[in-house]
């Protein structure tokens, strides 16, 4: 019978793994294309990962000043998305 | 008054002519007249005490280790020269107001005259000479802006050039001189050098010394061989002339040779020195004088000669010279001023400057006939006028003078000078006033209005009552010169007389006024000998002089700078990679003190995806857009690495800065082709990877090297970890770091920052009013475009998210202080909720509910950190010392109030404004002309009831 902190210990390896895995198969399609859409795509997947891998960090060591970071990056990362995405289906962006 | 005020008001009064300028020309010169008479009057406040003999003083302590101190002091040169600067001023200006026309900006002419007028004056009180350097080159700056007023002439902008390269030249010079004088004296007070004449002519320093500083007086003076700027400094509107050229700036350089007549004459080398270049000035100036057709450079020259004649006398060395060049400065700035002001009057109603075209304007302009006949008359050294005077006691200085053992030649040159000095005024008023009135003059000419007459008329006035009686100017003259003496030398006793008897100085002047008689007689065989010949001319050889040293220049120059940004990185690179690799091998290597942590799974993947990130760009860097994209992996990968380091503000500030960076570059791209181009040959770039990576592999092993050892015994950081809370009132380390520690380091880099913000929109504003701007706005997108501008989804999703953005953005400033935020991430985070709505409604839409523009935003942040600053000061702590309080309002919990905080504001509205105006300045470059800012914020809008087809541009009409 495992006790709690070991199966938070056990989640958060499973969880590292898990977003560090997708992390780089995220990278492996934003390196193969084949076109720009699926580039900024991986990228924004990207972006995704990190906040989780940012969480995960402040889970693991204990502390909340991450969280901040993690919120700047879910609720502004967006943005560099769309004008990539606006860059590609407009050529410019603010217009 | 105090002696500050008479240097600060002409500064503060600067200020003025400009807000008056749509206030009308009368009010525009009333408030300059104001100002100077003001300076005027607090001057004559003074007079008591100077007539006396006292030294006025004051000062206060600038700079003190460096002995620069603002100490200011009033003798009775200065009074003298302060006098005139500010006396002739007030003519001037009236003068001014009637000559300048409705198409000139009085506000800016105004504006440098009294800029011009308080660096004057500040040279003639300045006791620092440090500080007197520091208003000299002022003049210079301002005497540049004057000359060049009427920016359309090119020989305006080009005199304004060359008076400005030569004074400069020489005010460098003289910087190095100063230096070397304040060295041997031990001070850089003049009060102090005028003690040590023993000591400074002693010092084997003193020949430099004098050469440089007489460098800086000769190229103000326009001595030979300097002298060739004057005249075409005449450019100027004539005001400026009569000023600038007759009566102050060029005097300015005599005054110095006055000022430090006590420590610097009396040795052989500064005889031959001054007393040479003061003779062929005269000689030289007088002789061109007289062959030139434009009244302007008549008078130019006849300045030049003149300064030359006053140069001369300081050269002597004697008592008498010294006398006879203070008597002389007076009388020539009268009647020369005047002479300047009828000539421009004499261009301004005959629309010609032209000798020959002129001719017979005594029937027409019978006052200004008067006032230039008298001015010229005692300029040619006619008794009964001033000139005549001060022209004897310079004869009678030559006749006793003797240079190159040679004693004929002073008096014989000097003769020959006051020749053609009487020559070219006699030609001045002959082929002006005298003769036959013509009918082909431009205009019709008629005397001015009382505006324009009066100011040369008083001038007039003075140089007949010094002139008739002398003695009214003698206790001045010789109070003048007793300061100018200082304890070297006893005033001369000699009287100022008309009739001296028959002296030789008597013989040389009539023989002078016969002389320039019969000069005018045979004056058109002369001037046809001159035409023809040869002589060198002084503008092509400046111009020659200044080209060769740009040549020089670019010659050092290019090869090290050739504009390839490869080229500074790999000099860059191989030098610090060969001075580091020096410094491991020859110094000593500590042992490391902390051992390496182990490496987990996640950072050791982090770590692979930014190396992969990296060779990805090294690949792929010609697609422009895919590296934009992996640069993104790279921030991201950086950002997360920051939090793995406990270093949240990091993350934060690079997580916005990375989606800034990524508008701005995508903005840029939209003006660039997709790919990169190979401009380089296969050569060059193993060069550049090799260096690169060698590049890259020092600065690893330089990092791994430092995380194995403490860098330094005691790092700082310990110390801003004890002082944080205790000292700033903040828990923060980063922002208290920032704002307080540093906080003086920030306020630069905020208005860096606001700067390069402002030079982004000043370069996109040059090229929208350029000859690009019908390129731009008819540019044709280089690949089929989607339909929506403006899809509705956004729009909603970004107005919605707004509000949340913004509290964000509120809560990490005001938290700043004590937990990871701050001015610079919340100005960042309040900026992108900004720009989501310009990338999701549109630049039109969100223009027009922008209330505020973003440059007052830059300079209200500026100002507010500024003023934060400055606030200290009244509690009587050093500049941007911090305070701070604990509060309680109910129902809030206890929080702190600091300035640091108010600091911290400005640091977010620079920050906001900044990035604001550069994105904004980009997205104006990619307006259209036929695509017009709409006024909706989405393209479908059911809510508008329009029907949808009319209002979607469809992607045949965006042009494919």
């Amino acid at each position: 019978m495992m006790n709690a902190t070991a199966l938070h210990d056990i989640a958060l390896i499973v969880a590292f793994v898990a977003i560090g895995i997708a992390q780089i198969m995220a990278m492996i399609r934003l390196v193969i294309g084949p076109d720009t859409g699926d580039r900024i795509l991986a990228l924004d997947t990207m972006v995704v990962n990190a906040i989780g891998l940012i969480v995960l960090l402040g889970i693991a060591q204990g502390t909340q000043v991450f969280f901040e970071a993690a919120l700047i990056i879910a609720m502004l990362g967006f943005v560099s998305t769309v004008a990539y995405a606006r860059f590609v289906l407009r050529g410019d962006i603010i217009e | 008054m105090s002696l500050f005020i008479i240097v600060a008001l002409p500064f503060l009064g600067a200020l003025l002519p400009g807000l008056m300028n749509t206030a009308g020309r009368a009010a525009c010169a009333g408030v300059t007249f104001t100002v100077t008479a003001a300076a005027l009057i607090g001057l004559l406040t003074n007079a008591p005490a100077v007539l006396s003999g006292q030294v006025v003083t004051a000062g206060f302590e600038w700079l003190p280790l460096l002995g620069l101190n603002v100490t200011l002091m009033l003798d009775g040169l200065g009074f003298f020269f302060a006098c005139l600067i500010l006396g002739i001023g007030l003519l001037i200006i009236t003068y001014a107001r009637f000559y300048l026309s409705r198409d000139d900006n009085m506000g800016e002419f105004f504006t440098y005259l009294l800029l011009f007028q308080g660096a004057m004056v500040g040279i003639v009180l300045s006791d620092n000479i440090l500080l007197l350097l520091v208003f000299w080159e002022l003049t210079s700056l301002s005497s540049f802006l004057l000359i060049g007023y009427w920016k359309h002439l090119p020989e305006g902008r080009q005199g304004a050039r060359m008076a400005l390269t030569v004074t400069g030249m020489g005010g460098l010079a003289m910087i190095g001189g100063m230096l070397m004088l304040g060295q041997i004296a031990g001070s850089y007070d003049l009060s102090v050098i005028l003690q040590n004449r023993e000591a400074i002519q002693e010092s084997p320093l003193y020949l430099p010394a004098l050469i440089l500083i007489l460098l800086g007086c000769f190229t103000k003076s326009a001595q030979f061989p300097f002298h060739f700027w004057l005249p075409h400094a005449m450019a100027a509107p004539t005001p400026v002339s009569a000023y600038l050229h007759s009566a102050t700036m060029v005097k300015a350089g005599i005054f110095l040779m006055a000022r430090m007549w006590p420590v610097l004459s009396g040795t052989p080398e500064w005889f031959v020195i001054v007393t040479t270049a003061g003779l062929v000035t005269m000689v030289l100036g007088a002789v061109i004088a007289l062959f030139k057709h434009d009244l302007k450079a008549l008078l130019a020259f006849s300045t030049v000669s003149h300064l030359g004649l006053i140069t001369m006398l300081l050269g002597t060395g004697t008592a008498f010279g010294a006398m006879a060049a203070v008597f002389h400065i007076l009388n020539h700035a009268t009647f020369k001023a005047a002479l300047f002001m009828s000539a421009g009057i004499v261009d301004h109603e005959a629309h010609t400057r032209d000798i020959r075209r002129l001719g017979g304007l005594r029937r027409l302009m019978p006052v200004t006939f008067v006032i230039a006949t008298l001015a010229a008359l005692s300029m040619a050294g006619i008794p009964l006028l001033n000139g005549f005077l001060s022209k004897e006691m310079m004869l009678e200085e030559a006749w006793r003078t003797e240079l190159y053992g040679a004693p004929w030649l002073v008096p014989a040159l000097a003769t020959l000078g006051s020749l053609f000095s009487a020559a070219y005024c006699f030609r001045l008023i002959g082929h002006t006033f005298l003769g036959p009135v013509r009918d082909d003059y431009p205009a019709r000419p008629h005397d001015p209005g009382a505006g324009m007459w009066l100011p040369p008329a008083i001038l007039v006035v003075m140089v007949v009552v010094i002139g008739i009686a002398p003695f009214l100017a003698e206790p001045f003259v010789k109070l003048v010169t007793a300061s100018v003496l200082g304890e070297a030398a006893e005033v001369p006793k000699a009287y100022f007389k008309i009739w001296h008897g028959l002296v030789p100085a008597l013989y040389m002047s009539i023989a002078a006024v016969v002389g320039g008689l019969i000069v005018m007689a045979i004056f058109a065989p002369m001037l046809r000998l001159w035409d023809a010949a040869p002589r060198p001319e002084a503008k092509a050889i400046f111009d020659r002089l200044i080209a060769a040293v740009v040549r020089l220049a670019e010659r050092i120059a290019l090869p090290l700078h050739n504009g390839a940004f490869t080229r500074y990185g790999a000099v860059f690179a191989v030098t610090v990679f060969v001075v580091g690799y020096y410094a491991w091998s020859t110094g000593t290597v500590g042992p490391a003190t902390r051992a390496p942590q182990p490496a987990d799974p996640v950072a050791i993947a982090g770590w692979l995806m930014l190396v992969a990130a990296t060779l990805g760009m090294v690949f792929l860097h010609r697609n422009r857009l895919l590296s934009l994209i992996l640069i993104g992996i790279v921030g991201l990968m950086v950002s997360v690495g920051f939090v793995f380091f406990s270093a949240p503000d990091l993350a934060m500030t690079q997580i916005t800065v990375e989606v800034v960076t990524i508008i701005l570059l995508l903005l840029a791209l939209n003006f660039l082709p997709n790919r990169t181009p190979i401009e380089s040959t296969v050569l060059h770039r193993t060069r550049d990877a090799v260096v690169s990576v060698a590049g890259g592999l020092a600065a690893t092993a330089l990092a791994y090297h430092y995380l194995l050892r403490d860098a330094v015994v005691t790092p700082i950081s310990e110390f801003h970890l004890a002082n944080s809370y205790k000292g700033g009132g903040g828990t923060n380390v980063v922002n208290v770091i920032l704002v307080d520690f540093r906080g003086f380091d920030t306020f630069g880099e905020i208005i860096v920052l606001g700067i390069a913000a402002l030079l982004i929109y000043a370069l996109t504003e040059a090229l929208l009013n350029g000859p690009v701007r019908a390129r731009l706005l008819n540019r044709l997108p280089d690949q089929p475009r989607a339909g929506d501008m403006h899809p509705m989804m956004m729009v909603i999703l970004t107005r919605v998210t707004m509000p949340v953005v913004l509290m964000v953005g509120f809560f990490i400033f005001l938290r700043g202080h004590n937990e990871p935020g701050g001015g610079f991430i919340a100005g960042l985070v309040v900026s992108i909720a900004v720009v989501m709505q310009y990338m999701a409604s549109g630049f039109g839409w969100a223009s027009a509910r922008l209330r505020y523009p973003y440059h007052g935003i830059i300079g209200t942040g500026v100002l507010i950190a500024g003023l934060t600053g400055i606030g200290s000061w009244f509690v009587g702590k050093p500049f941007m010392t911090t305070d701070f309080t604990y509060v309680r309002i109910p129902p809030f919990n206890e929080f702190e109030l600091a300035t640091a905080m108010l600091f911290d504001l400005g640091v977010f509205l620079t920050v906001v404004g900044a990035v604001m105006l550069s994105l904004e300045s980009f997205s104006r470059l990619a307006r259209r002309a036929h695509m017009p800012d709409v006024e909706h914020p989405m393209d479908i809008d059911p809510s508008r009831g329009d029907p949808p087809v009319a209002s979607v541009p469809t992607p045949a009409k965006e042009g494919v």
